[in-house]
């Protein structure tokens, strides 16, 4: 994956989990708390479906790197670079 | 001979599910749409717990635990349930509170209650905003030695009428008193406070109808009659359970019954460490309820526009005036034709907090003579509200902390689980066996509807997490063999 590409898959699995939520007015760098109205829950979520989607495992440690958008493809590149994407 | 419930179920399943109120429900119907293999075991007849209901003749439906819920339900509905379910969510607008400190009615949100206690209680603006900042802010990680008292003697020091107006509904919704840590009280007051109090259209038994069809329709084995009598633990590990005399396998368990039963009569204390068996004895279970049942004859309707009446004749907030059976404060729910419509019915229950130890050990006739002074008071003191309500309804029951004990199996009837400590043992499960999970009502913030089913959602990630490495492993040692 590029990292375009591990970005859109962030937004694929925010537009599930928030559908009213404009997606596409996220800036890479704000709150993502903010700027979408997410909560613990929806943390979790994300968690959940990165595990469901790419089975990656995000230690509770790591919660913070999703703070951002910027922040989560930074931390999920490495992760998610040598895959190819689902089809 | 006698059926066989379990006919047809298979040997081995990836978890077992014990129990189905909102937490063990949402939890199955989650980690089924994971592709997980769930069975869900419940000993009663109906599935949903405390999340219940009842018919009786004369068309009446009684509604147990639907005297609202938080906002934040619509949005677990839809994530972890059906869109569909979400859509049903409507508000209740019309709070009462009446007693002889205040009058008021409100819709029980922050904008509502602000010009409240700014205009009829008199509080200045910024010391509102303030505490309703404080206890937004206010969350799980947060010191826990700050009781509720302290917060209220800070914000609003020697104002006896208005902690009663801050707390008397959150005594009601959880069992919670001002002895218990502030945090506990901000994270389910700014639940509601955030939109008000909501409802389901349709009733619970629309509601478990339509779960039970969605849980279905995602692979889970649902068993109703089915008691779970215990789980097998083998070197550190969940290894299976016996339900209805079965062995059945299972790598994880995810137990909905109560959290202190779970360890003390499902596992077996000889399966934790010495430390922790100490810790569970120190769990301080919550409180349970009374409730009284109205039924209104078709045909009639009652005349009061609230949806739910806090009212009291004591002279001020009081845990034990609360709890004692010598009543003097009662939530009235009014179910309003609109909750299912088309019905054009209505009904009306009366909640009061109580202990079970008043009523466990009456002797048979002594419980049921309580039972009818519990219908009696209660209708002299509804009689203030709806003055022909002997007249306009048929049908009145009654329900003691001996009754939640009987359906729900929870040790002294108790309605909210366990009081905040029973949290910490609730998460340690896993990590002294291997494969055992807890969930539902516990801790006080993880209860009633939206918390139990958010801390099913918590706890199933948990489940997930260690299900997906018992499988890889597998395959691993398959492909290797
Ligand atoms: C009178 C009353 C009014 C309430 N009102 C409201 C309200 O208005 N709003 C709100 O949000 N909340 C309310 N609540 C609280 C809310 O109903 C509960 O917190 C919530 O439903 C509990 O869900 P739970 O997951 O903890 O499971 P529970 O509902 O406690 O269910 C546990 C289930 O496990 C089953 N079980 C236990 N042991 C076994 C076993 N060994 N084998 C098989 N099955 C077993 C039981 O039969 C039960 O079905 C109320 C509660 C009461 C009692």
């Amino acid at each position: 994956m590029t990292k375009e590409q591990v970005r859109q898959a962030i937004l694929d699995i925010l537009t599930e989990i928030a559908p009213d939520e404009d997606i596409h007015s996220i800036s890479d760098d704000g709150n993502l708390r903010d700027q979408i109205d997410l909560d613990s829950m929806d943390f979790l979520d994300i968690v959940m479906e990165l595990r469901k989607r790419f089975n990656i495992e995000v230690p509770e440690k790591d919660y913070e790197f999703l703070a951002t958008m910027s922040s989560c493809v930074n931390y999920l590149f490495p992760l998610l670079g040598d895959r190819k994407l689902a089809s | 001979m006698a059926r066989d419930w379990l006919k047809g179920a298979k040997q081995k399943y990836d978890t077992v599910i014990i129990g189905s109120g909102l937490g063990g429900m949402t939890s199955a119907n989650l980690l089924a749409k994971l592709g997980h293999n769930v069975l869900l075991a419940e000993h009663h007849y109906n599935l949903g717990g405390m999340a219940t209901w009842f018919k009786r003749k004369g068309g009446h439906v009684l509604d147990i635990s639907l005297h609202g819920f938080p906002i934040g339900m619509i949005k677990t509905f839809r994530k972890y349930w059906s869109k569909d379910m979400a859509d049903r969510v409507i508000q209740l607008k019309n709070i009462r509170f009446d007693n002889p400190q205040f009058t008021v009615n409100t819709t029980f949100d922050r904008v509502d209650f602000t010009n409240l206690l700014e205009n009829h209680f008199g509080i200045m603006r910024e010391v509102i905003d303030e505490f309703f900042n404080t206890v937004r802010e206010m969350n799980f990680y947060d010191e826990i030695k700050l009781s509720t008292r302290d917060l209220f003697e800070r914000f609003f020091p020697g104002r006896k009428d208005v902690w009663r107006f801050l707390m008397e509904p959150i005594t009601y919704a959880n069992g919670s008193t001002l002895d218990d840590p502030a945090l506990t009280y901000g994270i389910v007051f700014s639940n509601f406070m955030s939109k008000g109090v909501f409802t389901y259209q349709g009733g619970t038994d629309e509601l478990i109808k339509e779960m039970k069809r969605e849980m279905e329709s995602n692979g889970v084995d649902i068993r109703t009659h089915c008691l779970v009598d215990k789980i097998y633990v083998e070197g550190g590990k969940v290894k299976g359970v016996r339900i209805n005399g079965r062995d059945i396998e299972c790598s994880t368990v995810l137990s909905n019954a109560n959290v202190t039963t779970t360890i003390q009569h499902l596992v077996g204390e000889e399966n934790f460490s010495p430390e922790f068996v100490e810790e569970v004895k120190n769990v301080r279970l919550n409180t349970s309820s009374c409730q009284v049942y109205m039924g209104i004859k078709r045909g009639e309707k009652i005349d009061y526009d609230g949806d739910l009446l806090f009212s009291s004749v004591a002279d001020e907030y009081d845990t034990d005036k609360i709890l004692s059976k010598d009543v003097s404060s009662r939530t009235f729910s009014f179910y309003h034709p609109f909750i299912r419509p088309g019905g054009n019915r209505y009904s009306i229950v009366s909640s009061t907090n109580a202990r079970y130890e008043d009523w466990a050990n009456l002797s048979e006739s002594a419980y049921l003579k309580e039972k009818e002074d519990l219908i009696e008071t209660t209708l002299d003191a509804l009689e203030k509200y709806v003055p022909d309500i002997r007249k306009v309804a048929d049908y009145f029951e009654a329900a003691t902390p001996a009754t939640f004990k009987r359906y729900t199996l929870h040790p002294k009837g108790t309605s909210f689980g366990t009081k905040f400590e029973g949290l910490k043992v609730s998460r340690e499960l896993p990590n002294q066996i291997t494969g055992l999970f807890h969930t539902g009502s516990v801790g006080i913030i993880m209860s009633g509807w939206l918390g139990a089913a958010n801390y099913g959602v918590i706890v199933s990630n948990e489940v997930d997490k260690l299900l997906r490495s018992v499988k890889a492993e597998a395959s691993m040692a398959a492909s290797s063999a």
